[in-house]
């Protein structure tokens, strides 16, 4: 098919992430938000996210996020909170945890807030600290038992890399006497911060083989009591993710500025104006904004996408990844091994195996850490 | 083997409700959704954790005016509670 769909096929969001602000009292290494964030701290006003947020409803979405940056930095969250929740969304606080003191918590709690996901970056209070660039462990612990204590779901997230794969069983052990219902490790996925640090944070395939056995192991012994959800690094695989289960598919994220994004990640992408909720309808930007509909349906792929038989399975995967990667955002991702770029993935692999040998474990190029400081030096031209 | 109560419930970790735009009723749990069609709808509706098994199926046999629907209400709610989505 190569015009545009119809409106009417398009089907709705199901997904509204709010990302509030990306002011973050934390400093990881491996944040996907954009490297030059401190050039632009807009942020959305109450009314406007009251404004979106039935706009994304009236279309369909039932999910919702509150996310950042860090959400609790936000004064009106509670606020969002109710409001959300009284447009009949399920309303999820996607967070570090810091800020969360007690009568906030309980305060969002009659408000109806659904749950939380709480983030640690590891098992360990030294590792947690130095990836957070922040003394939280013991805050965050506290925060966990809060969560527990207001009958939440408890959904804890971690994201995995060189310094923490070695750690999985004991971060496994850390969540079942914390009570964790969902258990997320999330290897770490190369945007932003963590694009920046890639060679710093590529584990060995012998670390993601090792974790994945592990984990195994630990499903097998524990149940349903918790459930882990394990994603393997994508550059470790054969064949692309799902990104976002397709471009304008599910998934509809607002910046903290308004900038209607369909991936977090997506504003990397040159040539494409991602419009913004100030100036246009959420039901405008979701079926008939060009960015949207970019990357919808299968007309823009080429090959050895468009003759893919798995075409409608990963949809060519990330565009993000295939810019970031090969400087071409209409090509495969190059985590395909169909993709002619295929082979620079590898290597990146390749390379990360080879520092490690060399006892160079990143050692001799810094990790980059999040910071106001270090944003505005990545902004300059 | 996993067996659902004789009362089932609907587990905290989700959340049941209608969706207008969709015209289906949802099941919503932490960053995710399952859509639900008319006859799992009309069973969950009724996992109170007051009902019996009986008691669904006889309200069920009544509202659609036909019998014979105990099977199926005990194979959906056999994989429901298999899902996590009843106790």
């Amino acid at each position: 098919m190569n015009a545009p769909l119809p409106h009417t096929a398009i089907a709705p969001p199901l997904w509204l992430l709010a990302e509030l602000t990306y002011r973050c009292p934390l400093h990881c290494p491996f944040c996907y938000n954009p490297v030059d964030y401190a050039n632009d701290r807009t942020e959305l006003t109450t009314e406007q996210w009251f404004d979106v947020m039935r706009q994304a409803r009236e279309l369909g979405a039932a999910q919702l996020g509150f996310s950042g940056g860090e959400p609790l930095l936000r004064d009106d969250l509670e606020d969002l909170v109710g409001e959300g929740r009284r447009l009949g969304f399920y309303t999820n606080l996607i967070t570090s945890g810091i800020g969360l003191t007690e009568p906030r918590l309980a305060r969002m709690k009659a408000l109806g807030l659904d749950h939380i996901q709480l983030s640690f970056q590891d098992s360990t209070r030294a590792m947690n600290d130095f990836l957070s660039s922040t003394k939280t462990f013991d805050l965050k612990a506290r925060v966990a038992g809060l969560i527990k204590q207001y009958e939440y779901p408890m959904v804890l997230n971690v994201v995995l890399h060189r310094f923490n794969l070695d750690h999985v069983e004991r971060i496994i052990e850390m969540a079942l006497e914390m009570g964790v219902e969902y258990l997320e490790l999330a290897n770490t996925q190369y945007y932003g911060w963590a694009l920046v640090n890639r060679a710093q944070l590529m584990p060995t395939r012998e670390q993601v083989e090792q974790a994945e056995r592990v984990v195994n192991a630990c499903r097998a012994r524990i149940g349903n009591r918790m459930r882990i959800l394990f994603v393997v690094p994508d550059y470790f695989e054969e064949r692309p993710k799902a990104c976002m289960n397709g471009w304008g598919s599910v998934f509809l994220g607002i910046a903290p500025d308004g900038t209607a994004l369909p991936c977090h990640a997506a504003r990397s992408l040159p040539g494409i104006a991602f419009p913004n909720v100030r100036d246009v309808g959420v039901k405008a930007i979701w079926q008939g904004s060009a960015a949207f509909n970019r990357y919808r349906g299968d007309a823009w792929m080429k090959a050895p996408c468009r003759s893919c038989d798995d075409k409608s399975r990963d949809f060519g995967g990330c565009r993000c990844q295939a810019y970031a990667l090969t400087g071409d955002a209409d090509g495969a991702d190059p985590v395909c091994a169909k993709s002619p770029h295929h082979g620079d993935v590898q290597a990146i692999v390749v390379h990360a195996r080879r520092a490690q040998d060399a006892g160079d474990g990143g050692e001799s190029r810094p990790l980059v850490f999040r910071s106001d400081a270090n944003s505005r030096k990545a902004g300059m031209p | 083997m996993h067996t659902v109560s004789d009362q089932p419930a609907l587990s905290r970790l989700f959340r049941m409700q209608w969706e207008p735009a969709q015209g289906i009723y949802v099941l919503l749990y932490p960053e995710g959704m399952v859509k639900l069609s008319q006859s799992a709808a009309e069973i969950l509706k009724r996992c109170d954790g007051g009902h019996s098994v009986d008691a669904i199926v006889d309200e069920l046999e009544q509202a659609y005016g036909c019998g014979g629907l105990r099977d199926d209400v005990e194979d959906f709610l056999r994989v429901a509670g298999e899902r996590g989505w009843i106790l």
